[in-house]
């Protein structure tokens, strides 16, 4: 099953590099990974979706949590949440296919944010699945270039996975035992 | 008053009371060793920095403060690379500076660049790259205090030169405040009070007891569970030490080449009190059938230990000595029982055992190192077969006297890490259980050795063979023995050479005379060249991939 994970570090460069290793080392399987910096400067978050049992994602909540510079671990897999992706499609468009396309992109409440001679680019945003259903419905018309974003999440309502003055939390993660 | 990065590196060592150094210098850490020149610090030069991480690594051992050395940059870091992921593996307090190049050469591959940060990243318990000497006092504390809290670790400071040279003002902080790092020390009362009814229960109680209690100081605390609720201990190889071998309770070692009384007993037990330990494939065998009739009690500092490699069913993390304090007021005395006659009826079938043909015995000497040094030294160990004879065949009865490298199983380890233990407990006997094969990864360390004049003495179980791999393929590879047969140096024209003590003895009825004559030299090192039975073999012995109680014998 894929996980959600929302991860807060410090941020310090080779952070990316602790975490991605870590991954690697361990033989765990990152789906997605998005990072940037918090509404608190010295802090960054991470969105990872990893994929595992419970068991894995256990240890790798728990190993990432070893990590000096990782402040906070939360699964919000099971929580109400909101995630997005964004996705940049360019797109072959003659004339002749134009006005099919751009009806694809309303009907997706996509945007076009630039056009060429041949071609179009697209810029949607949506969770996962509304991504996949977009870049499927442009297909036909050949996708020349794609990039996409890992997927980034935040709890619903008033809840939070943030720490207070950036500074509580290691700890609740670990008061299960 | 403002100080240059490299006084301000001396005076963080001073207020952290860093009594010994072990380093080599360098290009990069000119500026560092031009400050320790005028400090009162005492540094030990090396002859190779392997040996440094080991020597700081045997003293962290031996006296359970952190060890501390320094390389330059590029191979002088990657050179403590072993060191370090020893430590590691066995969960060590080591703070390791490295020199690097300037901070405006970094990235463009420069002379003796190496990205050691990088490369350490997964092999230290963390490790900074300081790039602005405004950040190096605190970065100091922060190592000294990561290192040698929660689960102890290496960490690794890398510090360009120039910022050994810049200057800022000098203001020692005190314990950090680190947002991501608060290790969980008293274990959850709920936990304890479930562990303490199920000891309770239990009928066949048996305690696994690992590094964890070494490096948590919980020797007595672990007697004291033992005794009042009578359940009998095993170790694990790291934990040797933790509890008396010679006490009525005591298993010995599980595992690969653990006793079989132990192995039968963890197979048997129906509650399993692991202690500090984490579940090593070299402790379990075939997880699948470790322990299969038991519930588990897992106590351990980390976190990520539980439930990494077995289910646990109590899980306590916290500090191993507070949990078993906390446990110690919950407990209800035992008794013996049936189990207690029933392992002891596995002791008198199932003991440890050689037999002698007139060469000389292994096993034989280190019992002969034991009588000799009245089960008081310290050893410490290479890594193969001299290693599991040192295990099996020397009565450990104190913690932090069995110094071996455990988890990443480094050749090479034993004599640096001698040294290290000398240094730290000047009083005390060590002794390098060593073989001819890995004594020779850094032999070099003699001269340190000569040059300190320090009495380690150092057995080489001679046997001309990489002789664990030997008796592997000996077993599990037809007898086909590919590149294990490996010669060596006169071993004791080599150790005159380098100014120590050498001998020789070939016959089993020299080796307590040898080992007395060692005893007496108290300025220089001595080496012991004994030639044993090339064929013998390490048993009792688990094959690969197969259960603890299914042991193979000789």
């Amino acid at each position: 099953m894929r996980h959600t994970l929302t991860v807060l570090v410090e941020n310090n460069p080779g952070v990316l590099a602790r975490v991605a290793g870590l991954f690697s080392r361990r033989g765990y399987n990152i789906d997605s990974l998005a990072v940037g910096r918090t509404e608190n400067p010295t802090i960054s978050r991470m969105t990872i979706v990893v994929e595992g049992d419970d068991k894995v994602i256990e240890q790798v909540s728990k190993q990432l949590n070893k990590l000096i510079d990782v402040i906070k671990v939360s699964d919000i897999t099971a929580e109400e949440h909101v995630d997005r992706e964004l996705v940049l499609i360019k797109v072959n468009a003659d004339p002749s296919v134009r006005g099919e396309i751009m009806q694809i992109v309303e009907i997706f409440r996509a945007r076009i944010v630039d056009i060429g001679r041949k071609t179009l680019t697209i810029e949607a945003t949506g969770d996962e699945g509304k991504i996949n259903a977009i870049i499927e419905s442009l297909k036909p018309f050949r996708i020349r270039e794609l990039v996409r974003t890992g997927k980034i999440a935040m709890l619903r309502g008033s809840r939070f996975t943030t720490v207070e003055n950036g500074d509580e939390g290691k700890e609740n993660n670990k008061d299960e035992y | 008053m403002k100080l240059s990065g490299a006084q301000i590196l001396v005076k963080c060592l001073e207020e952290e009371k860093v009594e010994a150094i072990f380093g080599y210098p360098g290009g990069a850490v000119l500026d560092i060793y031009d400050a320790l020149y005028d400090s009162p610090l005492k540094h030990y030069l090396v002859r190779h920095e392997q040996g440094a991480a080991h020597a700081a690594d045997g003293y962290a051992r031996a006296t359970g403060r952190p060890g501390v050395c320094i390389a330059t940059s590029g191979p002088g870091a990657t050179n403590l690379v072993t060191g370090l992921a020893t430590a590691y593996m066995d969960s060590i307090p080591l703070v390791a500076f490295t020199g690097q190049v300037a901070t405006h050469l970094l990235g463009r591959d420069s002379f003796q660049e190496a990205d050691i940060y990088g490369i350490t990243l997964p092999i230290t318990k963390h490790n900074f790259l300081v790039k602005d000497v405004k950040d190096l006092a605190r970065v100091i504390k922060e190592a000294f205090h990561l290192a040698t809290t929660g689960r102890p670790g290496p960490v690794l400071i890398d510090i360009p030169k120039d910022v050994s040279q810049k200057k800022a003002k000098f203001d020692y902080p005190e314990v950090p405040r680190l947002r991501g790092y608060r290790p969980v020390l008293d274990g959850h009362p709920e936990k304890i009070s479930e562990a303490a009814a199920a000891i309770a229960e239990a009928r066949r109680p048996v305690i696994y007891a690992g590094g964890g209690v070494i490096s948590s100081g919980a020797s007595e605390e672990l007697r004291q569970l033992a005794e009042l609720c009578v359940i009998p201990v095993t170790t694990t190889l790291m934990g040797k030490g933790a509890f008396p071998e010679n006490h009525p309770l005591s298993l010995g070692m599980l595992g690969m080449h653990g006793t079989k009384y132990a192995n039968y007993a963890v197979s048997e037990c129906d509650l399993l009190i692991a202690i500090g330990a984490r579940f090593d494939d070299r402790v379990t065998g075939r997880i699948d059938a470790f322990a299969p009739k038991a519930r588990i009690i897992h106590i351990d500092i980390d976190p990520a230990e539980i439930g990494k490699n077995v289910r646990v069913d109590i899980p306590i993390v916290g500090d191993v000595k507070r949990v078993l304090q906390q446990l110690l007021k919950r407990v209800q005395a035992g008794m013996e029982t049936e189990w207690h006659a029933k392992i002891r009826e596995w002791k008198e079938k199932y003991p440890l055992k050689y037999e002698q043909n007139g060469k000389i015995k292994p096993q034989f000497v280190v019992e002969q190192i034991y009588e000799v040094t009245k089960g008081e030294a310290i050893i410490t160990t290479e890594v193969g077969q001299n290693q599991m004879w040192a295990a099996q065949f020397y009565t450990f009865t104190k913690p932090r006297t069995f110094i071996s490298s455990g988890g990443l199983g480094t050749m090479g380890y034993g004599l640096p890490a001698a040294i290290g233990a000398q240094i730290g407990r000047p009083g005390e006997t060590v002794f390098d259980i060593a073989g001819d094969g890995s004594i020779q990864m850094n032999i070099q360390e003699l001269a340190t050795a000569v040059a300190y004049k320090l009495p380690i003495k150092v057995a080489i179980l001679n046997n001309n063979y990489l002789g664990m791999v030997r008796q592997w393929q000996e077993i599990f590879y037809n007898g086909r023995l590919a590149y294990t047969d490996i010669s060596g140096p006169d071993f004791v024209k080599l150790a005159e050479a380098y100014g120590a003590v050498g001998m020789r003895v070939t016959e089993p009825k020299d080796v307590r005379r040898a080992l007395e004559e060692a005893m007496q030299v108290k300025d220089r090192p001595v080496l012991i060249d004994f030639i044993i039975d090339r064929e013998e073999n390490v048993f009792p012995m688990v094959p690969p991939g197969g259960a603890i109680n299914e042991m193979l014998e000789g």
